[in-house]
C-alpha cells in the first residue's frame, strides 16, 4: 500500500495549493516577486549553458560528418533540431530543477521547521496555496519565454564558435537552421517546458512544504526534490514524446 | 474562554495526551507547566487545530473547534494569535511587514490606518525604531516582542504562547511575563501559557495546569502552587535549591 503513499498525498497537496487565493492583490504581489526569483535570476546561468551547449553540439556535429555526400549546411540543421527538441525544453529544465527546486524546498523546508507555516496557518491563511501557487504559476508563465531565449542563444552559439572554430561557414549554417525548418517542434518544445515548470515546483514545493525535523531533513528535503523532479521530467518527457510526436 | 473536554491524541500508537479535561478562562494568564515530554506543546498545537485529536472535543465559547469544516476553522483562527517559541517572523520580511502581515490579510484598513496600528503594536510591546530591520538583524527579546505585537495587531480573543521566555535573559523574561499578563487584563483576552519557567509561574499565573505523563494531574493558582502537598508537583516545582528556600521563607 506504501506506494499509493506518495500519489495520494501529493494529489491532496495539489488540490490544496489550488485553491482561491485568499487576497488577490497579495497574490499578484507573490506572483511577481515569484517570477524574478525562479525565473529572471535563472537568466545569467541559462545564457552562459545555451550559448556553450549550442557551441559544443555545433563542433561535435560538424567533426563527426566525414562523409562528402553529407552538405555542411546539415550541421545547422542538426544543432537547431537538438536545441529546439531537446536540450532547450528538457536539459535545461532538468537544469532548473536543480537550481529552482533546491532552491524552492529549502526556502519552504526552512520556514516549516522554523514554525513560519504553522504561523501562517494559525492566521487563518491556508499556507500551501500561499506559499506554493504563486510558484507553479510564475514558473508556468515564465519558463516558456526562458526556454525561447534559451534556443535562440544555442542556435547562436552554435553560429558563432562554429564560425570562429571553422567548423562551418555562416553560409551553411544559416541555411540550415532554415532548412525543413517545421514550426511545430517549437509547440512540442512549449508543451513539454508547462509540463516540466510545473513538475520542478510542485514536486519541489511538495518536498519543503513535508519536511520535519532540522538543518539535517532541509537538506535531504532539497535532495529529493532535485532526484524526484529530475526523475520525472524524465518520464513526462518520455511520455510528451511518445504522445507528440509518435 | 476555552474548554476542553476529555481529549486524546496519540503518535504512532503512543499517547501523549490521555483524556485531558481542563477550562482556560477568559482575561486571565493560563499557564501549562510540566517536564519536558508531557505533552505540553501537542495540548497547545491541538487546541490550535495543528493537530487533529483522536477523541473530545475543543470549544471556543461555545464554538466546537473540532467539528467545524476548514473554512469555518479559519474563521476561529482568524481570532487566535499564537507567540511560537522561536517567534516563527516571516524572514522576507521587515519588522513592521510581519506586525502588518495579518491585517493585510484579513482587515479592511487603508494603508495609513494600517501603519498606525502597526506602530500602535509595536510601541505596545515597547519596539521602537525597528520598523525596517529584518528578523536576522534582532535579539531574541526583540524578536518575541515582533512576535506579540504581530499576533495581537488583529485584536485577539485568544493568545497562545509556547515557551515565550525560551532562551532570554532572567530581566528579558520578566518584561516579556510582564507584556503578555498586562495585554490579557488589558484586551480580555483568554491566554493559554506553556512554560517550563518558575518565575512566570509565580510571577503571572493566574490559573496553572500542572500536566504529566499527558494527564492533567493538578490546577490551581500561584498561590496555591506554594502551598500545595502535591508530592509530583513538588518535585517539579521545588527541583531547584532557590526555589525551596523561597517555599520554606512563603511557609
Amino acid at each position: 500500500m506504501k506506494i499509493f503513499y506518495f500519489p495520494g498525498h501529493y494529489y491532496l497537496f495539489i488540490r490544496n495549493v489550488f485553491r482561491k487565493p485568499q487576497r488577490f492583490g497579495w497574490f499578484r504581489k507573490q506572483l511577481l516577486y515569484e517570477i524574478n526569483s525562479l525565473g529572471i535570476n535563472s537568466l545569467p546561468i541559462i545564457t552562459i549553458i545555451s550559448l556553450f551547449m549550442g557551441a559544443v553540439i555545433t563542433i561535435q556535429t560538424a567533426f563527426n560528418i566525414d562523409s562528402p555526400f553529407i552538405p555542411l549546411y546539415a550541421v545547422g540543421l542538426a544543432t537547431r533540431d537538438s536545441i529546439i527538441l531537446e536540450f532547450s525544453p528538457t536539459i535545461i529544465s532538468l537544469i532548473l530543477a536543480g537550481k529552482v527546486g533546491s532552491s524552492i524546498a529549502s526556502e519552504i523546508g526552512t520556514m516549516r521547521v522554523t514554525e513560519q507555516i504553522d504561523a501562517l496557518e494559525i492566521m487563518g491563511i491556508n499556507s500551501s496555496s500561499y506559499l506554493v501557487l504563486p510558484k507553479i504559476i510564475a514558473a508556468v508563465l515564465i519558463n516558456p519565454f526562458l526556454i525561447i531565449l534559451s534556443m535562440f542563444l544555442g542556435i547562436a552559439g552554435g553560429w558563432f564558435f562554429g564560425v570562429i572554430a571553422g567548423s562551418v561557414t555562416t553560409t551553411e549554417y544559416l541555411y540550415g537552421i532554415q532548412y525543413a525548418f517545421r514550426p511545430f517542434y517549437v509547440f512540442y518544445a512549449l508543451i513539454k517546458t508547462l509540463f516540466f515548470a510545473f513538475i520542478i515546483t510542485s514536486i519541489s514545493s511538495y518536498y519543503g512544504y513535508h519536511t520535519s525535523g532540522g538543518a539535517l531533513e532541509v537538506g535531504s528535503s532539497s535532495t529529493k526534490a532535485v532526484v524526484y523532479s529530475s526523475i520525472f521530467i524524465l518520464v513526462a518527457n518520455y511520455i510528451l514524446t511518445q504522445l507528440l510526436l509518435a | 474562554m476555552i474548554e476542553v473536554k476529555n481529549i486524546c491524541k496519540t503518535f504512532d500508537d503512543r499517547m501523549i495526551l490521555d483524556h485531558v479535561n481542563v477550562t482556560f478562562e477568559e482575561g486571565k494568564t493560563n499557564l501549562v507547566i510540566g517536564s519536558s515530554g508531557s505533552g505540553k506543546t501537542v495540548l497547545i498545537k491541538c487546541l490550535v487545530a495543528l493537530y487533529q485529536i483522536d477523541e473530545g472535543s475543543i470549544l471556543y465559547d461555545g464554538r466546537d473547534f473540532s467539528t467545524l469544516d476548514e473554512d469555518q476553522r479559519r474563521d476561529i483562527r482568524k481570532e487566535i494569535g499564537m507567540v511560537f517559541q522561536g517567534g516563527a517572523l516571516f524572514d522576507s520580511q521587515t519588522v513592521e511587514e510581519n506586525v502588518a502581515f495579518p491585517l493585510q490579510m484579513f482587515g479592511n484598513m487603508s494603508a495609513e490606518e494600517r501603519r498606525d496600528r502597526v506602530n500602535f503594536c509595536l510601541n505596545r510591546v515597547n519596539l521602537t525604531n525597528a520598523n525596517k530591520l529584518f528578523p536576522s538583524q534582532l535579539s531574541g527579546g526583540m524578536k518575541k516582542r515582533v512576535a506579540i505585537a504581530r499576533a495581537i495587531a488583529l485584536n485577539p480573543r485568544y493568545l497562545f504562547c509556547d515557551e515565550p521566555n525560551s532562551g532570554l535573559d532572567p530581566k528579558t523574561s520578566i518584561v516579556i511575563d510582564n507584556l503578555i499578563h498586562e495585554i490579557t487584563a488589558e484586551y480580555n483576552i483568554t491566554t493559554v501559557i506553556n512554560t517550563h519557567d518558575m518565575n512566570s509561574v509565580l510571577e503571572i499565573g493566574d490559573k496553572i495546569i500542572y500536566l504529566n505523563k499527558g494527564q492533567k494531574w493538578w490546577e490551581g493558582d500561584k498561590q496555591a502552587i506554594l502551598e500545595t502537598d502535591n508530592q509530583e508537583i513538588n518535585d517539579f516545582v521545588y527541583a531547584s535549591e532557590l526555589f525551596k528556600r523561597i517555599r520554606k521563607a512563603s511557609r
